[in-house]
């Protein structure tokens, strides 16, 4: 289920129109995530404060689209983009890669709930395939 | 069960520490099973039969369901269901014309499927505290007369809590999308139950 020259024109279409909000997406995914599936919990025991809106959150949320964000720059090649972060997922953070697909889906959510009109079947099935891409190319160094 | 002792506090501590031992046993053999994070949820918080609801989980999935437009969010969730994941189409073989997003956005037979299917959930909303028997004859069909593979359910949740999600806005907030997929997890649950 790669990526057509179709997918690529809606993600970075779609992406022009939402990245203005990149970090407020990220910090209400991460937040649906911690709250909707608590398993997710456990990657964050270290921060002081889970709850919406706070520092961790916030900060991380941006974090997380700043990945987004790079990976939408390297869209042509992701597991070649994606290398170093790949690295750091697979042998420092060791994230489980079955929660790249729960927090893809809280990604969707928020793009669904902050810009209704643009996040049209057509421009939510491409977006769903880059998620997925990405989740594959970062998960590609794990073994 | 549980061996004669003389003192009743060893006892009991045995008996909880075998009853303990049989459910980790039983927890594990579960999760061995489990392919979502929403029956994880579940599955860890039902020890035993019954699927428990708080007062908020109740009055939340009342109130998005009473507040909602069968006949514009079932068709909206269907067809982008068909889009999204389109190999769900293999189960609508005689709806017509699929070969495109507008095509599948225009056709009648799915947009009256799709308020059939929010009315198949409405049952669940009147019956949240058996959703185990309430869904059981609907499983049954589904299995042997449809034959639809169970993890089809999954999708079309995901994009219901989407189209709900773009409904409420704000509105559905991170308690709010818990609580509707939960209920969501629950149906597909015994949706899936009769298959074997």
């Amino acid at each position: 289920m790669s990526l057509n020259a179709k997918d690529k024109d809606a993600v970075k279409a779609f992406w022009a129109k939402v990245s203005g909000k990149a970090g407020d997406i990220g910090s209400d995914a991460l937040s649906r995530m911690l709250t909707v599936y608590p398993q997710t919990k456990t990657y964050f025991a270290h921060w002081k404060d889970m709850s919406a809106g706070s520092d961790p959150v916030v900060k991380h949320g941006k974090a997380v689209m700043g990945g987004v964000a790079e990976a939408i720059n390297k869209i042509d090649d992701l597991n070649a983009g994606l290398l170093n972060l790949s690295e750091l997922h697979a042998f420092t953070l060791r994230v489980d890669p079955a929660n790249f697909k729960i927090l893809s889906h809280n990604i969707l959510v928020v793009m669904a709930i902050l810009f209704p009109k643009d996040f049209t079947p057509e421009v939510h099935v491409a977006m769903d395939k880059f998620l997925g891409a990405l989740s594959r190319a970062l998960a590609e160094k794990y073994r | 069960m549980s061996p004669a002792l003389p003192d009743t506090f060893a006892q009991k501590a045995l008996t909880a520490s075998l009853s303990l031992a049989l459910r980790l046993i039983l927890f594990d053999g579960c999760l061995s099973e489990c392919r979502s994070a929403q029956t994880w949820g579940l599955i860890t918080s039902t020890a035993d039969k019954m699927v428990v609801w708080t007062d908020f989980e109740r009055s939340t999935i009342q109130d998005i369901f009473s507040k909602m437009d069968y006949e514009v969010v079932g068709p909206a969730a269907l067809t982008r269901c068909l889009i999204v994941y389109p190999w769900t189409q293999r189960y609508f073989g005689n709806f017509g014309n699929l070969y495109n997003a507008a095509a599948i956005m225009g056709n009648p037979m799915v947009a009256k499927h799709g308020t059939t299917i929010l009315h198949g959930l409405d049952r669940g909303v009147k019956n949240m505290d058996d959703l185990k028997t309430t869904y059981a004859e609907l499983s049954v069909l589904h299995s042997e007369k449809l034959h639809v593979d169970p993890d089809n359910f999954k999708l079309l949740s995901d994009c219901l809590t989407i189209v709900v999600a773009a409904q409420l806005g704000k509105a559905f907030t991170a308690e709010v999308q818990a609580a509707f997929q939960k209920f969501l997890a629950v149906v597909v649950s015994s949706l899936g139950r009769q298959y074997h």
